[in-house]
C-alpha cells in the first residue's frame, strides 16, 4: 500500500491518524505546512499565526488563532490556554473541520455535529464558563462586522440584542418578567442551531498533495 | 362568468360540473376564435354589418348621393381586433382553468397542475378536432421568443446563490457529461434498434438518431420547475436537478446545430467534430458572458434611477430580455445568458431600487412566469391532439426505455466519481430522486419541431410527446409519494433567523481562515477574495449612495427589524407586548429594583392608536418563503418599508439630538413628554430596535421613568458629571430603548390584560 511507503518511518503517524481520523498523506501535508509556519521549530505561537498574511484581513482572526491555544479544543476536557502548540494539538483543532463520511450512522453523525458546535461554542465563550453571555455575543458580532468600516457600535449592540432574544425565546420559551436569561449554555445552542447543518457546512478540504509550496 | 364569481365567493364549493361548465365555455370561445380564422377576411365586414349601413354603403358607392348616410350608431368590426382579441382570450381562459384547479383542493394534491393542464389542452384540441377545425400548435418562434424567457428569468432573478455555488462542479457534470452521454447512448441504441428487421424502420440513419438522441436526452427546466416546486424537496437536491436542466441548454444548443448541419453535409471528419467541442465552450461562455454584461448595464442603470421609481422595474426586465435576443442572435446559449443577466444583476438592483419597485419586479416576474407556464402545458396538450402523428411501436417504447435507462446509468456513474470529490456525498437516496427528477418537456418538442426532414419528423415528434408525456405524468405524479416514502429531507420550514445569519457570516470568516492556516487556496479562500473586490471595486460603482458600503448582516438585521416591528404592530394587541418586553428584560443584568408605577393609559387611547395603526399598515398574510410561483411570500410591510426606514432615521436623528439634554434623574418629564407627542404619523413610524418602544413612548409619558436620562449616559462618555448617577445602574442596559420596554413592562404586567402569553415565540420566530 502506498500510504506504508509514504510513512517514511514515522510511526506516530498511525497514532495520530487514528486520533484524528485524517489520512497519511493529509497528516504528512499537514506537517509539512506546520514546518513552514513554525519556521521548522518544534512548536508554533501565536506570532507564527499573525505572520500568515492572508489571515490578516480576517475579521475573526484573533479568535480563530486563540482556537489553536485552547485547551478545550483538545478533546482531553481541559482547560484554558496555552502559549505555544505542537504539532499533535495543531492536527487535533484541524480535525474539528473534517467532513462527516459517507457510511456514517444516525448516532456518529450526531456526535460529529456536537463536536463542530462545540468548537463554535468554546470560539464564543471566551471567558469558559460555560455560556455565552451578551457580552460575548455583542464582541462576536462586532468583530464579525469590524471591517466594514464606519460601523456604529450601536447597531452591533442591537443586533446581538435581537439574536440574543431570539435565543432566549428559542430555549426557555416564556419568561416572567423577573427571570433573568443568564446566557447561552451549550445546550441551548445546540437547540439554536438545529436546522443549521453545521455538519455538511463546517467543512475544508483537506488535501492529499502538498500545494503549501504554492501559496504563502 | 357570474357562475364562477357566485362560487368563488362562496369559498371552495365549486363542484365538478361548473368546471365542465367552465371547460365547455374555454372550448367554445376557442373553437370560435379557431374558425374565425378560417373565415376569409372580407365576410366579417359585409356579413355582420347591420343591414342599414350596407344599404347606405351601397347607396353611397351607386353615387345616388342626396341621401344622408345614417350616423352608425353600433357596428361590429371583429377584424381590426382579431389578433389580440384571441390571444387575450386564450390567457384569460388559461388562468381561468388554473384558478378552477386550485379551488377542487383533492385534486390538485395528487396530481400536479402541469398533468392537469395537459389534459385540459388535449380536451380542447379534441373539441376543436371534432369540430374540424384546425387548432393551433405549438409555434417554436412563439415558444422560444415569448413562453420560454419569462419562466427563465424568473428561475436566474431567484436562483439561490449560494447552494448553487457551492454545488456549481457537480451540476456542471451532470449537465454537460451527463447530458452527453444521454444523448450519444439514446442516439446509438436507437440505430441499433433502427436496425431490427421488421421494424420497418429501417431509414433512419445514425446521425437523424444522434440528433433525435440529443433532443430528448435534456432535462427541462420548465417540467422541473413545475412538479418540484410542489413537492418542497431538500435545498441540494432541488439545486442539482434544476440547475442542471438549466446548464445543460449550451449542450442541447450546440449537439442540435451540430447534429442538424451534419445530418446535411455528407461526410463528417474529425476536424469537424472538433470544432463541434469549440463550439460548445464558445456557445456556453459566450452566452454568460453576453449576460453579465447586460447584467452590469442594468445594474448601472439602477443606480441612478432614483428619481424616476417607476420605470425601474421595467430595465429589469429589458435587459434581461435584451440578453437573451442577442444571444438568440448568436446562437448562443439563450438560457445561459439569462441566467447570467439575471445572477449578476440581482444584488445591485436590489440594493439600488425601491422597496415598491423591487415588489414590482417580484410579482411580475411570478405572474408571466406563470402564465407562460400555463400557456406552455395547454399549447402541448392541443398540439399532441392537432399535430400529424406517425406512431411506430418499437421506436416509441425503446425511447421510453432507454431514456429512463441511460437516465439512471449516467446518474449512478457519475455519482460515483463526483463523489470522490465532494466534501458531502451523494447518498443513494440523492442519486434515486436525481434520476427520478430527469423530466422532459416542452423544449424538446419545440427543438423536434423546427425539424426540417419530414418524414422522420413526425415520428420523432409523436416519440418525444409519448416521453414527455410518460415522465410528466408517470414521474411527475409519483415523485409526490416517493418522496414521502423515502423520506427524503424537506425544504426547512423555518425562515432565517439572525442567528443562522450570524453564524453563516461567522462560518464563512472561520472556514476561509481555516484554509489559509491550512496553506491552500481552496473555494472559501476564493469566495472571500471575490466578496473584497465586490465590496472594494464592484459595489462602488453600481450601488447609488451609502448602501454601497453596508455590510450584510446589517441589511439582513434592518429587513429582519423592519419586519418584526411591522408584525407585532400588524398583530395590534398589547397584550402580546409584555411577554416580549419583559424577555427583553430577562437578558440583560439584572439592575437594583425600581420602583413600580401606576399605568394610566386610558383604553379610548389605546383604541385610537390602534385604529391608526391599522389605516395606516396593509394587512397582509406571512406566508412561507419559497421559490414556488405557487406561495409567494408576501410582505407585510413592503408599502411601508422605505417610508419606514426614513423615519426611523428621522426619529434616531432627533433622539440623539434630546441625548444633549442633560436632565437629572429624578426630573423625568421633559424628554419624556417631548417624546410622547401624540401625532399619529409620528407614533405609526417610531419603530425602534424590538418595536416596542413605541408603546413605550405612549406609555412613559404618564409617569417618570427614572431611568431615561442615566440609560443615556451610559452611551456617552462626554458628560462626566451625570457618571455619580450612573454609578448606581451601573448594570443598567445602556440602551435608551430598554428602558423604554423596562417601563413598559412595569407599567403593563401589572393590571393589564394579559391575555396570550406566546408573543415571545411568535415575534421572534
Amino acid at each position: 500500500m502506498g500510504a506504508l511507503q509514504s510513512l517514511h518511518g514515522r510511526p506516530e503517524y498511525l497514532d495520530l491518524a487514528e486520533k484524528t481520523g485524517f489520512s497519511f498523506e493529509q497528516i504528512r501535508v499537514l506537517h509539512e505546512r506546520f514546518k513552514q509556519l513554525s519556521h521548522n521549530e518544534e512548536t508554533l505561537r501565536r506570532s507564527h499565526f499573525n505572520e500568515i498574511p492572508d489571515l490578516a484581513c480576517n475579521p475573526i482572526r484573533a479568535q480563530i488563532i486563540e482556537a489553536f491555544f485552547d485547551r478545550r479544543n483538545y478533546h482531553q476536557n481541559g482547560e484554558g490556554t496555552v502559549e505555544e502548540i505542537g504539532f499533535e494539538e495543531f492536527l487535533v483543532v484541524m480535525s474539528h473541520f473534517r467532513p462527516p463520511s459517507l457510511h456514517m450512522t444516525e448516532e456518529q453523525r450526531e456526535n460529529v455535529r456536537r463536536e463542530k458546535l462545540r468548537f463554535v461554542f468554546n470560539m464564543h465563550d471566551t471567558d469558559n464558563d460555560g455560556t455565552i453571555t451578551l457580552e460575548e455575543y455583542r464582541h462576536v458580532v462586532e468583530e464579525l462586522l469590524s471591517r466594514s468600516g464606519a460601523l456604529e457600535k450601536e447597531t452591533a449592540k442591537s443586533i446581538a440584542d435581537a439574536a440574543m432574544l431570539e435565543v432566549a425565546s428559542i430555549s426557555m420559551g416564556h419568561m416572567e418578567p423577573d427571570e433573568f436569561y443568564e446566557g447561552i449554555t451549550f445546550e441551548h445552542f445546540l437547540k439554536l442551531l438545529d436546522g443549521f447543518e453545521i455538519e455538511s457546512r463546517m467543512n475544508i478540504r483537506f488535501l492529499n498533495m502538498d500545494t503549501s509550496t504554492l501559496c504563502k | 362568468m357570474a357562475v364562477v364569481r357566485s362560487s368563488c365567493g362562496s369559498s371552495a364549493r365549486l363542484t365538478a360540473p361548473t368546471c365542465v361548465l367552465l371547460l365547455l365555455l374555454f372550448a367554445f370561445v376557442s373553437v370560435a376564435s379557431a374558425s374565425r380564422d378560417d373565415a376569409p377576411g372580407g365576410n366579417n365586414e359585409t356579413g355582420r354589418a347591420p343591414p342599414e349601413d350596407s344599404h347606405h354603403h351601397h347607396q353611397q358607392t351607386n353615387s345616388s348621393t342626396h341621401h344622408k348616410k345614417a350616423f352608425p350608431v353600433l357596428s361590429f368590426n371583429y377584424e381590426h381586433v382579431r389578433q389580440p382579441f384571441e390571444i387575450s382570450l386564450w390567457i384569460l381562459l388559461a388562468l381561468l382553468m388554473k384558478l378552477g384547479f386550485h379551488i377542487i383542493p383533492r385534486v390538485s394534491n395528487v396530481v400536479p397542475e402541469s398533468c392537469l393542464l395537459i389534459v385540459v389542452g388535449l380536451l380542447i384540441g379534441g373539441i376543436i378536432k371534432a369540430i374540424g377545425e384546425k387548432a393551433p400548435m405549438l409555434d417554436s418562434k412563439l415558444f422560444f421568443l415569448y413562453l420560454l424567457p419569462p419562466i427563465i428569468l424568473d428561475a436566474g432573478y431567484f436562483l439561490p446563490i449560494r447552494p448553487f455555488t457551492e454545488n456549481m462542479g457537480t451540476i456542471l457534470v451532470f449537465a454537460v457529461v451527463g447530458t452527453l452521454w444521454n444523448t450519444f447512448f439514446v442516439g446509438g441504441m436507437m440505430y441499433a434498434v433502427c436496425q431490427i428487421e421488421g421494424a420497418q424502420l429501417g431509414g433512419v440513419d445514425l446521425l437523424s438518431c444522434l440528433l433525435f438522441g440529443s433532443i430528448i436526452s435534456a432535462v427541462d427546466p420548465v417540467a422541473v420547475l413545475a412538479v418540484f416546486e410542489e413537492i418542497h424537496i431538500n435545498e441540494l437536491l432541488h439545486i442539482l436537478v434544476f440547475g442542471e436542466s438549466l446548464l445543460n441548454d449550451a449542450v442541447t444548443v450546440v449537439l442540435y446545430h451540430l447534429f442538424e448541419e451534419f445530418s446535411h453535409a455528407d461526410t463528417v471528419t474529425v476536424g469537424d467534430a472538433l470544432l463541434g467541442v469549440v463550439c460548445f465552450f464558445v456557445v456556453s461562455l459566450g452566452g454568460i458572458m453576453v449576460g453579465a454584461i447586460y447584467g452590469l448595464l442594468g445594474a448601472f442603470t439602477s443606480r441612478f434611477t432614483s428619481h424616476t421609481r417607476v420605470i425601474e422595474p421595467l430595465f429589469v426586465f429589458l435587459y434581461s430580455y435584451m440578453a437573451y435576443l442577442s444571444a438568440e442572435v448568436f446562437h448562443l446559449s439563450g438560457i445561459m445568458s439569462l441566467i447570467a443577466c439575471g445572477v449578476m444583476m440581482r444584488p445591485y438592483v436590489e440594493a439600488n431600487i425601491s422597496h415598491k419597485s423591487y415588489t414590482t419586479v417580484k410579482y411580475f416576474m411570478k405572474m408571466w412566469s406563470s402564465v407562460s407556464e400555463t400557456l406552455i402545458f395547454i399549447f402541448l396538450g392541443v398540439s399532441t391532439v392537432a399535430g400529424p402523428h406517425a406512431w411506430n411501436w418499437t421506436f416509441v417504447i425503446f425511447t421510453v426505455i432507454l431514456c429512463l435507462v441511460s437516465r439512471v446509468l449516467g446518474v449512478i456513474g457519475l455519482t460515483y466519481v463526483i463523489n470522490k470529490f465532494r466534501i458531502v456525498k451523494l447518498t443513494k437516496k440523492d442519486q434515486f430522486i436525481v434520476a427520478y427528477g430527469g423530466l422532459r418537456g416542452a423544449i424538446a418538442f419545440s427543438l423536434g419541431f423546427l425539424l426540417t426532414n419530414s418524414q422522420l419528423k413526425n415520428m420523432f415528434l409523436t416519440a418525444i410527446i409519448t416521453v414527455i408525456f410518460f415522465t410528466v405524468f408517470v414521474q411527475g405524479m409519483t415523485i409526490r409519494p416517493l418522496v414521502e416514502l423515502l423520506a427524503v429531507k424537506k425544504k426547512k420550514e423555518s425562515k432565517r433567523s439572525i442567528n443562522e445569519e450570524i453564524h453563516t457570516q461567522f462560518l464563512d470568516h472561520l472556514l476561509t481562515g481555516i484554509e489559509d492556516i491550512c496553506g491552500h487556496y481552496g473555494h472559501h479562500h476564493w469566495k472571500d477574495k471575490l466578496n473584497r473586490f465586490n465590496k472594494a471595486y464592484v459595489k462602488r460603482w453600481l450601488i447609488a449612495g451609502e448602501r454601497s458600503t453596508e455590510p450584510q448582516l446589517i441589511s439582513f438585521y434592518n429587513k429582519m427589524e423592519m419586519k418584526q416591528a411591522m408584525m407585532l404592530v400588524e398583530s395590534g394587541s398589547a397584550a402580546k407586548l409584555p411577554a416580549i418586553v419583559s424577555s427583553m428584560q430577562n437578558i440583560q443584568p439584572r439592575g437594583p429594583a425600581r420602583p413600580r408605577a401606576i399605568p394610566s393609559i386610558s383604553k379610548s387611547r389605546e383604541q385610537e392608536i390602534r385604529k391608526i395603526l391599522r389605516a395606516n399598515l396593509q394587512k397582509t398574510r406571512q406566508r412561507l418563503r419559497s421559490y414556488s410561483r405557487h406561495d409567494l411570500l408576501i410582505d407585510p410591510f413592503e408599502d411601508g418599508l422605505s417610508e419606514v426606514r426614513f423615519r426611523r432615521q428621522r426619529v434616531e436623528m432627533e433622539r440623539r439630538m434630546s441625548h444633549y439634554l442633560t436632565v437629572p434623574a429624578n426630573r423625568q418629564e421633559i424628554p419624556s413628554v417631548r417624546k410622547v407627542c401624540f401625532e399619529p404619523e409620528h407614533q405609526v413610524y417610531t419603530y425602534d430596535t424590538d418595536g416596542e418602544s413605541l408603546r413605550g413612548r405612549r406609555a412613559s409619558h404618564s409617569h417618570p421613568s427614572a431611568s431615561d436620562a442615566a440609560g443615556l449616559v451610559n452611551e456617552s462618555t462626554r458628560r462626566p458629571d451625570q457618571s455619580g448617577a450612573a454609578e448606581p445602574r451601573a448594570k443598567v442596559p445602556d440602551d435608551q430603548e430598554d428602558q423604554d420596554q423596562l417601563t413598559l413592562s412595569r407599567c403593563l404586567s401589572d393590571p393589564g390584560p394579559n391575555k396570550d402569553e406566546e408573543g415571545g415565540g411568535s415575534f421572534l420566530s
